[in-house]
């Protein structure tokens, strides 16, 4: 656990923010969904797997989905000519503490109709599972990476299903999880052990290169013989 | 929506280029014999401290002979977890990690955070802090374009631009300077309006910088637009296409060289952006070089719309008049018992927001800047705090850019990406 020598900012004394309330509907508007096409459209087209939605924030819409069939949906918004979400804008993460389910949540943009939606699906924590969208939009690839790295969701069908941020041995867990402590959940000295323990070199292998084919040493003088139309790359006026 | 195409083709053909060496376009290709060698593939491993990587960037590219044959970045060298920070701050205090992510364009990150959070809120800033947060952002926009600009042409070569651009950043950071007392890490921006407003004068030396900047850019045109060392290393380099641009997330200078008209000013226009008169540059190849002529053409829209804004800058205060969000002034705390308590209660406890979550996007310098905050019913600090990293999608693409080209390509397409590695890592 952190040091004993803990000082600084109040706020971080107190802790993360953590919710006690159910995943409430709560407060705020509900909006209405003839407001939305695409909130319609779903509504009628998938009732079973839309949870709730809600509008937030004035004029966001935000619709909360199962996890099963959200590979499927999201790929109807994105093919359907009247939705055509053709810009997955943001894939995150999102937890409450306590408990509370782990939300994976899908910011979608469509060019064709200029219209946002939030699409979030919420994960309880002994099943931390859903399915990639890298299919469907290119763009999720590192994104996705990213909430497997900080928030230890697994994306099914992920073509590169490595951690991102952090290195690919970190022992301590997902960081952005609400039961992360702060400073991580070794201990400094342990941290500082760990640090100065790695091997350096392991970083500069051929195998970093997971993807590629075998490499083999080339001789100087092979090197040299290839020639490209921009190697005028010399200084200038 | 009014767009503008870029011009194309400058220096197309064979002809003789600077120094007198003739420099083939590589649009008018010309046939290389094809060397007969060993065909074993190369492991390079460029960065994480390399100078034209921009940052602590890591490739490891697969080289056969000069041809990138596979690039596995490497990135988290510059991971301080930014995002875990900010769920123990309050609102306010989150701003200053806001301007440590893309330290080239601070002010915008200081704006989107706070926009963010006031329409979670439903907090409605005054006029004339819209109009101050237009002109800090459009000057910032042109401040990271500048770096993007001399590094960008330092790397190929050209050492001129460099300076140039970096004489006129310097300007942009004393203006940083005056308005907020740092040159990097601005933190200008709180909850509900300013730090401060504009200091006396101030204006007078945006005005100043705005007369003399669209020189210096005429003249890195002239140095590098018609340049044949320049189209030669740019032109169908690292091309992409409309609708693969999109789905890779593409966003910014970088999506609309490659033909799409997306500008969160002119798609989902924020703080009255659909009235100022500016057109969004498009290119049509998607190369490096219409990622530069779009970017060229952007700070000089920027400078018009930093023109219109000065123009149409209203009085009256910078900050909400409400004294659950606004500090009271120095004076009043001290003096006043009522204004001491508010005081008291916000810096101890911070400003309660209603429970939900607001995803706001901007128009960064390099691309869609969002920010998602989520909160709990009345919580001084957020449930999470999210940015959208638009560096970080835009070099996801960079494996599919480079590949098939030359490891010296590789460089330029980097640059041209317009990348900074604060903002990646976060």
């Amino acid at each position: 656990m952190a040091d004993d020598s803990m000082s600084g900012l109040d706020a971080v004394e107190e802790g993360a923010v953590s919710s006690s309330t159910d995943s409430g509907e709560g407060q705020g508007s509900t909006g209405s969904p003839d407001e939305h096409p695409t909130l319609a459209a779903l509504l009628d087209r998938y009732p079973d797997e839309i949870v709730r939605y809600r509008l937030n924030a004035g004029d966001q819409y935000v619709v909360w989905m199962k996890p099963d069939r959200s590979h499927e949906i999201l790929e109807w918004l994105k093919d359907d000519p009247d939705h055509l979400y053709d810009m997955m804008s943001d894939v995150t993460g999102l937890d409450y503490g306590n408990g509370r389910p782990v939300n994976v949540v899908y910011q979608m943009y469509s060019t064709t109709h200029k219209l946002a939606l939030r699409i979030r699906c919420e994960l309880p924590l002994d099943a931390l599972e859903i399915d990639s969208v890298v299919d469907l939009w290119q763009a999720a690839n590192w994104l996705e990476r990213e909430v497997y790295d900080l928030f230890g969701v697994t994306f099914r069908n992920h073509p590169d299903h490595r951690r991102i941020l952090m290195p690919d041995d970190y022992a301590e867990g997902h960081p952005l999880r609400k039961d992360f402590p702060l400073r991580g959940r070794f201990s400094r000295a342990e941290q500082t052990r760990r640090a100065l323990n790695q091997e350096v070199e392991r970083f500069y292998l051929a195998e970093d290169l997971v993807r590629g084919g075998a490499p083999q040493e080339v001789a100087a003088a092979e090197v040299g013989g290839a020639i490209g139309p921009s190697e005028s790359d010399g200084g200038e006026a | 929506m009014s767009t503008k195409t870029v011009e194309f083709n400058v220096g197309q053909g064979r002809e003789m280029g600077v120094g007198g060496a003739g420099t083939p376009s590589p649009l008018a290709p010309f046939d290389i014999p094809e060397p007969d060698i060993g065909t074993e593939r190369m492991l390079i491993n460029l960065g994480p401290q390399h100078p034209a990587t921009h940052g602590v960037l890591r490739l490891v590219c697969e080289l056969d002979g000069e041809t990138v044959t596979e690039i596995v970045p490497h990135i988290g060298y510059l991971h301080s977890s930014f995002e875990k920070l900010g769920e123990y701050r309050t609102w306010n205090q989150i701003v200053p990690l806001t301007d440590r992510m893309d330290y080239l364009a601070p002010l915008i990150y200081n704006c989107a955070y706070v926009m963010s959070v006031e329409k979670l809120m439903g907090i409605e800033v005054t006029e004339r802090c819209k109009v101050v947060r237009v002109i800090l952002m459009e000057l910032d926009r042109i401040f990271g374009h500048l770096l993007w600009l001399g590094t960008t042409a330092i790397d190929v070569g050209a050492f001129t631009p460099f300076l140039y651009s970096f004489q006129q950043r310097e300007k942009i950071y004393q203006l940083h300077e005056t308005l907020t007392g740092a040159r990097i890490t601005t933190s200008a921006t709180r909850v509900g309006g300013m730090m401060a407003d504009l200091p006396e004068g101030w204006l007078d030396q945006l005005v100043e910088f705005l007369d003399e900047f669209p020189k210096t850019l005429g003249e890195v045109h002239r140095l590098l637009t018609g340049n044949q060392i320049h189209i030669g290393r740019t032109q169908g380099i690292g091309a992409i296409s409309a609708a693969d641009a999109i789905n890779y997330g593409f966003t910014g200078p970088n999506l609309r060289a490659a033909g799409v008209a997306y500008d969160v000013r002119k798609d989902r226009p924020y703080y009255d952006y659909e009235t100022y008169d500016f057109e969004v540059p498009i290119g049509e190849h998607g190369d490096c070089y219409d990622r530069y002529l779009c970017r060229m053409e952007e700070m000089t829209q920027s400078v018009s719309v930093l023109r219109q804004a000065i123009k149409r800058l209203p009085g009256g205060p910078i900050n909400v008049e409400d004294p659950n969000i606004s500090l009271p002034s120095k004076t009043d705390a001290m003096s006043d018992m009522e204004s001491m308590i508010h005081h008291f209660k916000l810096i101890t406890e911070g400003i309660p927001a209603p429970e939900g979550d607001c995803y706001m996007a901007i128009e960064a310098s390099k691309g869609e800047l969002g920010m998602y905050v989520v909160a709990e019913e009345g919580s001084t600090k957020p449930v999470r705090w999210r940015v959208r990293p638009p560096s970080f999608v835009n070099l996801s693409v960079i494996p599919k850019l480079a590949t098939g080209h030359l490891l010296s390509d590789l460089i330029m397409i980097n640059a041209s990406l317009d990348i900074v590695l604060g903002e990646i890592d976060r």
